[in-house]
């Protein structure tokens, strides 16, 4: 390689609901009492309001940071539950967190390796400028099924460029071969997989050494040599089995956040290196491995650039942001796959205007309102005439961000009455310390956590389905800061 | 400021309809049973009405759009008729628009009529629907109860009242309509209630119970308006005239600046001002003798009690708590069961009120006539505390 090119930063973002296994244990004790086994710690759950498009909003945030975001001259996402199956999902990630027009950009889908192998075709063309590469699933398990306890949902998001890497690309290897250990049927909601014990022994067992290996001869790196050893399964012992028989240590074998987290599918290989990047200490090797249809593997070594990376949320602070869920039935009813019947209020029709929501793009998933030239006064949204009544100015608001202004609630309510997947359904007035006001509704909220004058952050949210049509548009939410 | 239309517009004739879950009726046969009640009161032919303002706001649940079902369904023939739509304010706009046209001489005579027949959606409350294709994009899918149920919790930090004491105040308001709405046959709900039921009953949008909110009801209620002059040639005494209409509209700055601080109406405060400068009143609190306000929520009348300048800022929990808005006190308030219990078929809202102050001012408001009033005031608001149409009627005796 002429060039070093790397990971210039790092992100992660959890759902805060944490489903409690032994809640779907005793769900489904009734039919299947053996389950009970599988009924220990927590998995991620998205809220109703959350997919993979809002989940890599929120890591490429933290891993982004105060990053110029015009800086940026690409964008990828990785996923197999991307919510468009043709409409560049990556597109609305873009647009919320205001990047450029002049950027490329790219959805990656259709494999578990879609996180890993996205991640090396993006590194291959990060030479130049600065590249976004975010990974994100949100799986839905039929129920019952062990993968509906081992199943997560969460993102992660790195920056790529050859400036301020943290850790260097050293190279890649892939081996592509057409093992079905499971797969998903196009327009499917569930996965089939087959026997676990052939998966391991003919799958992993057997894939994974001969793609690292190829990596290792490749590199020169001994495989003692390796620091932090990364690789998604939630078979039990598999992982250390590969890394036994590599000669990789013992030590090396990064947690795969079975216990709290689950597998993030697609994203989880990421989400465990943005983990790695947590603990990692300059001069360090990183081997990455994702097993799918194939393998991927990936190498990269820590900078000193590493140790002075501005502090954020990544994948500790969503862990120990996590609220821990007992209502199952919650959980179906947000993956929708048990109908509630939530009254007529339920069947308003959302079709969204796409002519109207391109033209107010920025407004609304670019989260921009306006700051009067004339008088300075910030308001939401952007219009024609200051709304400052002693100004009243005409065409004079530039455009300003709205996405990390601190903020806190004026009045709230809690609305038993208005239609929510999740009641009840808050919402409130939302003064932001810039001076703009914004009448918003509120997620993540807990009863006892809301008051007047409660810190509020704004995140990135499903604002409504259109189920007739298959639509779902996005906008900004405020959630308390703490 | 404009000379206004004091004493230049008189109420010749109204008619309601009774109000509630009228199940047989569609919004034509609300319409009619009003119709004949102005026309009969009045005592003219409907040959004689040269104008008409028609009130409806949500149309698509029952008429549709255009003022072409008044004008087939009373068999108006030859005469400008025009729909109006401002949110829960339309009734008082229809009004608004009939007055104008007898005040400026545009109409000999004019009628205003509103009418909402919102009991053929399938469900309880207001009907809900897009908001336009930007709002929808943006705005909470909210609903009135939660709208309005922010007043409560931004008028308790503001004057430091605790929750608990505004509660209580909230349940009086509630009470005191309950127990005039018993007195009242046209009401949709008449039956007195205890502070226990309204206390304890389920929450809607919190702060606010079911007993804190008004019902959603079918029905319409008219206005037949001439000048005072045409009024006494066709024999009229005891005269009732409008003395002052005023409309006042959110123009962003409550949504969208920061200076208002989410407990009270900014509309409300101008519109009556105005109101009572058209009207010439110096001292509300003294000269008014009763007031139909927009009572959609418990805590809308509790803040707008203020916003009228009857009670100090800060004052309406202990005013409210005193009695001071019951039948017996000094201002009563809600004679008729105010929305919350004579119903809210909002485009005949603003109506029904007028026609409250009509018969109380011509001593024909039966059980629940007050003593010798000589002033009346409606309030009529639409849309939701941070953007709204405020509308105020000052009605009262010609002497």
């Amino acid at each position: 390689m002429t060039q070093s090119v790397g990971i210039t930063a790092y992100g992660a973002y959890l759902p805060r609901l944490r489903l409690d296994r032994a809640s779907i244990a005793k769900a489904h004790a009734w039919a299947m009492p053996g389950l009970r086994g599988q009924g220990e710690g927590e998995r991620s759950m998205a809220d109703w309001d959350e997919d993979a498009i809002t989940m890599a909003v929120e890591a490429a945030r933290d891993c982004l940071q105060e990053t110029d975001r015009s800086s940026i001259t690409g964008a990828y996402l990785a996923s197999t539950t991307l919510p468009f199956a043709d409409r560049q999902n990556v597109g609305v990630v873009a647009s919320a967190l205001n990047l450029g027009r002049n950027i490329k950009s790219m959805d990656i889908a259709g494999s578990m390796r879609a996180g890993t192998s996205g991640l090396i075709a993006a590194l291959r063309g990060a030479g130049q400028g600065t590249t976004l590469f975010a990974a994100a699933d949100a799986r839905k398990a039929k129920p019952a099924s062990t993968n509906e306890f081992q199943y997560g949902h969460g993102a992660a998001a790195l920056m790529l460029g050859s400036e301020g890497i943290v850790a260097t690309f050293l190279g890649s290897n892939t081996v592509t071969a057409d093992f079905v250990d499971h797969f998903r049927g196009a327009g499917e909601d569930e996965d089939y997989a087959w026997e676990e014990r052939w998966v391991r022994d003919e799958g992993y067992m057997k894939i994974v050494p001969e793609t690292v290996q190829g990596l290792l001869d490749e590199t020169g790196v001994a495989a003692g040599d390796i620091d932090h050893f990364i690789m998604p399964c939630t078979m039990g012992r598999v992982a250390s089995g590969v890394a036994k028989r590599l000669g990789i240590n013992d030590e090396a074998l990064r947690d795969n956040l079975a216990a709290n987290v689950g597998d993030t599918g697609a994203a989880h290989a990421i989400l465990m290196l943005a983990h790695a990047l947590e603990d990692a200490t300059p001069g360090q090797k990183i081997l990455l491995v994702q097993f799918g249809q194939g393998a991927d593997a990936l190498l990269f070594e820590t900078t000193d650039a590493l140790s002075s990376l501005p502090a954020r949320k990544g994948v500790a602070g969503a862990i120990a942001r996590g609220k821990t869920e007992t209502e199952y039935m919650k959980f179906l009813s947000f993956q929708d796959q048990v109908s509630i019947d939530f009254g007529m209020r339920a069947e308003v029709d959302n079709k969204t205007a796409l002519s109207t929501e391109y033209r107010k793009k920025d407004m609304v998933t670019g989260f921009m309102g306006g700051q009067c030239s004339q008088c300075g006064t910030v308001q939401y949204p952007r219009t024609l005439y200051c709304v400052n009544p002693n100004c009243k100015a005409h065409d004079s608001q530039e455009p300003i961000s709205f996405a990390d202004v601190p903020a806190a609630v004026m009045s709230y309510t809690a609305d038993w009455l208005s239609y929510s997947p999740s009641p009840p359904y808050y919402y409130g007035q939302v003064q932001f310390e810039n001076g703009g006001r914004v009448l918003m509704g509120f997620t993540d909220v807990d009863p006892e956590d809301i008051a007047v004058g409660t810190s509020l952050k704004m995140v990135f949210r499903i604002k409504d389905f259109d189920k007739q049509r298959g639509y779902r548009r996005y906008f900004w939410k405020a959630a308390p800061a703490a | 400021m404009a000379r206004g239309i004091k004493d230049k517009v008189a109420i010749i004739g109204m008619g309601c309809s009774s109000f509630g879950e009228r199940w047989d009726c569609g919004a034509e046969e609300l319409m009619v049973e009003a119709f004949e009640e102005a026309l009969g009161d009045a005592g003219i032919d409907r040959s004689q009405i040269e104008a008409a303002w028609f009130g409806t706001a949500f149309d698509k649940v029952h008429v549709g759009g255009s003022a072409l079902p008044m004008a087939t369904t009373l068999r108006l023939s030859g005469i400008p008729i025009t729909r109006v739509e401002n949110m829960c304010a339309t009734g008082t706009e229809a009004l608004r628009g009939a007055a104008y046209a007898v005040a400026s001489g545009a109409a000999d005579i004019a009628v205003a009529m509103g009418v909402e027949k919102l009991k053929d959606t399938g469900y309880g409350g207001l009907p809900a629907g897009s908001k336009g294709t930007l709002p929808d994009l943006w705005v909470p899918n909210g609903s009135a109860p939660g709208n309005f149920a922010q007043l409560a919790t931004a008028y308790s930090a503001k004057h430091g009242i605790s929750s608990e004491d505004v509660k209580q105040a909230m349940a009086h308001v509630s009470w005191k309509s309950h127990q005039n709405g018993a007195k009242n046959e046209k009401a949709h709900l008449q039956k007195a209630v205890t502070m226990d039921t309204i206390l304890g009953a389920p929450m809607i949008a919190e702060p606010l119970g079911l007993f804190d909110c008004c019902g959603v009801s079918d029905g319409s209620a008219c206005a037949i308006l001439t000048t005072p002059e045409i009024a006494k040639a066709l024999g009229k005494t005891d005269i009732i005239t409008i003395k002052a209409l005023q409309l006042c509209l959110s123009d962003g700055v409550e949504a969208s600046f920061n200076s208002w601080d989410g407990s009270h109406f900014a509309t409300t405060r101008v519109a009556s001002k105005k109101a009572y400068e058209e009207a010439g009143i110096k001292n509300p609190r003294e000269e008014v003798s009763m007031f139909e306000v927009h009572d959609c929520f418990s805590i809308t009348e509790l803040v707008t009690m203020e916003d009228l300048y009857i009670s100090e800022e800060g004052g309406a929990v202990r005013d409210i708590l005193d009695g001071f808005y019951d039948a017996d006190g000094g201002v009563p308030c809600q004679i008729d069961g105010g929305l919350k219990c004579f119903g809210h078929p909002i485009g005949a809202s603003g109506l029904r009120m007028a026609y409250e102050m009509y018969l109380q001012l011509q001593g024909k408001a039966g059980e629940r006539q007050l003593k010798d009033p000589r002033i009346g005031m409606t309030h009529n608001l639409g849309g939701a505390p941070h953007n709204n149409v405020a509308a105020v009627a000052v009605i009262g005796r010609m002497d």
